[in-house]
């Protein structure tokens, strides 16, 4: 039996409870996407964007799915306790693949967001209760042609975060998703989240990936996010998971004109992550900035894969993603930007920096630009190295031990991808944890969840 | 015994063979300027020293403080108290000058079994010693030489000297691309660290710089090795007749 099999046929034995259990936003789409799948099956190397990835093979364990949304017995906001309190946040937690709702402390902060005009909380939730607003824009600009994952999260997803900041809100403080793993058994999860940042708005949100538990997990989380005019979106998004964890994450994002979004991914520690994003820079005057950086080590597997559309003329993008592969670890980056035939004045940036530390790990990269316009300024590149042997030189003749020159360097090398945070406790609650991961203290964060303020 | 003692060293890079049997020793107190032709192996020694992996040592013994320094690891060479003023610093982008000399600071001071410094030590010793070569205050937070001008550099250099404390420093051409007041400041440093348990190798073409430092001992180094060892005179003899004379010695004009 193939792999997709046995999906296909928990799909036609539980459509039917999945749908009865969700609402009309959600449903209205999975047959068609579940079809979408089972027509192509999951994602493989011979596709042509998934040449390091192969998405079947990961899929190929016998997860668990948690197809009734069984709420288990745990209560993270218990569980993790934070011990650096610099700046406040509207904190949630999605375990498994269910928006935690169990503790008093979430109906207070929804409350409090709601004071300020903003929907937040449970995607299933939210479909209930504002079922206009979900439909609006939900399944609007993730797209499953070019990878499967999405039509069999579209398919099964029930759950997730759902966020709505609308016009002119500039909300008080970020909010924090925690997502967390936590199972006794190998299990897997299919969350759905949906952010829209209206006209004028500002919202800065900080999301993160645990596992508290060492089973074999597999995450296939789907966000969409919209943002219109002159909208402001900041988007921190941190991994730092066990070696036993499969995390597909797909980020698809519309920026209407003079909007600002800022997507800052940092991978401090993982098993097999295949991160995709898709922007699409729909008004004028909008503006993109996309970073993100690895760190791998062991046989982990880091591979990102960016598309950024210039549909229309007048934006800028700026792209930057760095790795540090160290061990027999492997990184791909896979970015392409599109400029449409009219979309003059463009400006877009991408640059992908890469240090190979020892012999056996390896680097594949692949930067393009597309462009269909005549009047742009756009650049490209990338480069693999290895640490600076002078700089290393340098350092060790003025009495700093090898390994800490090669921290420092390390540090030196991120420093950028972390100069992009725009929160300045973030920035450096970042820049500690990027020093403690390459300094091989074992979890970055000692006693809370990684994004934890 | 000397400070420094250094016996028939070779040395190689690559198959090419850049020192070929240098001996010299090095007292406690005293200043020794090598001076010699471009491409005769001044830096090649003074990388040797530092234990810099580009070279590699052939045949020779050296003693620093009674160790084997060849055995040793840069960076124990440097907590031994061996500092080398390079002769082109090296720019390292995203580590501040402060973290870096900071952490250099400390290391040697764990190596010497001292507690690390506390922040306000640190930062009084730090601008004490910054004024000592007139360094600008902004470049403690730039990243290490990174738009440093080449005299900005060299003073970089002295002030690092002036935070470590060495007990043998190497100035390999700390002089050149100088102009005439940053040549002072940085004499002025160096002369400010001068005492009786430290001593300096001076490398350098002109006798500018051995105008300000005055050498005890004047060593030329020719084809990888010390053709001539004299006073201070030297200098002035060199200055004035060039090195043909000493070519011609050799045999070779
Ligand atoms: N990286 C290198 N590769 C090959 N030869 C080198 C290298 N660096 C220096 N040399 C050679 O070594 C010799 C000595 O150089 P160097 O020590 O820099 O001389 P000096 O400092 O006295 O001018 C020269 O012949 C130079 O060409
Ligand atoms: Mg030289």
């Amino acid at each position: 039996m193939s792999v997709e099999q046995s999906y296909i046929d928990i799909y036609n034995q539980m459509a039917g409870k999945v749908k009865a259990q969700s609402s009309a936003p959600l449903n209205a789409l999975r047959d068609e996407a579940f079809k979408a799948f089972a027509d192509r099956g999951f994602p493989t190397k011979k596709w042509e964007d998934f040449q390091r990835s192969d998405l079947r093979e990961r899929y190929a364990t016998d997860y668990g799915m948690n197809l009734t949304q069984f709420n288990i017995n745990f209560n993270p906001y218990k569980t993790f306790k934070c011990d650096v309190q610099s700046i406040k946040s509207h904190l949630f937690f999605v375990v498994n693949d269910v928006f935690y709702c169990n503790d008093p402390k979430v109906a207070d902060e929804i409350a409090a967001l709601e004071q300020q005009g903003i929907v937040a909380g449970s995607l299933r939730q939210v479909a209930q209760t504002h079922p206009e607003l979900v439909a609006k824009y939900y399944g609007k600009a993730a797209k499953w042609d070019v990878d499967t994952t999405v039509a069999f999260n579209t398919a099964f997803a029930q759950d997730g975060f759902f966020i709505y900041v609308p016009k002119q809100v500039q909300i008080d403080a970020p909010i924090q998703i925690i997502n967390v793993m936590n199972a006794d058994l190998d299990m897997m999860a299919t969350s759905r989240n949906l952010v829209v940042v209206e006209e004028g708005a500002k919202l800065q949100l900080l999301v993160c990936g645990h596992a508290a538990k060492q089973f074999n997990y597999l995450c296939n989380r789907v966000t969409e996010v919209f943002v219109g005019n002159y909208g402001t979106l900041e988007m921190y998004k941190l991994e730092d998971t066990e070696c036993c964890m499969t995390n597909i994450g797909s980020l698809f994002v519309e920026q209407q004109a003079d909007s600002n979004v800022l997507i800052n991914e940092i991978t401090l520690k993982n098993g097999f992550t295949r991160n995709n994003i898709n922007v699409e820079l729909k008004g004028e005057h909008a503006e993109l900035n996309l970073c993100g950086m690895a760190i791998g080590d062991g046989d982990k597997h880091i591979d990102n894969h960016t598309f950024v559309k210039h549909a229309v003329g007048h934006c800028k993008t700026n792209e930057l993603y760095k790795y540090i592969m160290n061990d027999a670890s492997v990184g791909s980056f896979d970015g392409k930007i599109m400029v449409d035939k009219d979309s003059q004045k463009t400006e877009a940036y991408q640059s992908n920096r890469n240090i190979v530390v020892t012999p056996t790990a390896k680097m594949y990269t692949k930067p393009h630009l597309e462009i269909y316009a005549d009047d742009v300024k756009c650049s490209h590149g990338a480069t693999v190295g290895q640490l600076d042997k002078e700089a290393l030189f340098y350092m060790q003749s003025r009495g700093i031990p090898e390994a800490e020159a090669r921290m420092l360097l390390m540090v030196a090398f991120a420093n950028d991808v972390i100069e992009n945070i725009r929160i300045e406790a973030l920035r450096t609650r970042m820049r500690l944890l990027v020093e403690r991961r390459f300094r091989g203290e074992v979890k970055a964060c000692s006693s809370c969840p990684d994004l934890c303020m | 015994m000397g400070l420094l003692e250094i016996k028939n060293l070779h040395a190689n890079i690559g198959d090419k063979e850049i020192l070929k049997g240098v001996n010299l020793t090095i007292n406690p107190g005293e200043v020794h300027a090598i001076m010699g032709p471009n491409g005769s192996g001044k830096s090649t020694l003074s990388a040797v020293l530092t234990g810099n992996p580009t070279y590699t040592v052939t045949e020779g013994s050296v003693m620093f403080n009674g160790k084997n320094l060849l055995e040793m690891a840069p960076e124990d060479r440097a907590r031994e108290g061996m500092f080398l003023s390079f002769q082109y610093p090296v720019e390292i982008p995203g580590v501040s000058m402060v973290n870096f000399i900071r952490t250099a600071v400390n290391e040697k001071r764990k190596y010497q079994g001292q507690p690390a410094l506390s922040a306000t030590e640190f930062l009084k010793m730090m601008r004490e010693r910054k004024d000592l070569v007139e360094l600008d205050n902004k470049l403690a937070n730039r990243s290490v030489n990174e738009g440093f001008s080449g005299g900005e550099k060299k003073r970089n250099e002295i002030f690092q000297m002036a935070m470590l404390e060495p007990k043998l420093s190497i100035l390999d051409e700390t002089d050149s691309g100088l102009d005439i007041d940053a040549l002072r400041i940085v004499a002025k440093g160096v002369n400010h660290l001068r005492n009786s348990e430290n001593a300096s190798i001076v490398i350098t073409h002109y006798q500018r710089l051995l105008d300000y430092i005055v050498p005890d001992v004047v060593h030329v180094l020719y084809k990888g090795r010390i053709v001539k060892t004299e006073g201070r005179e030297l200098v002035a003899e060199l200055e004035e007749k060039g090195y043909d004379w000493i070519k011609r010695e050799q045999g070779d004009l």
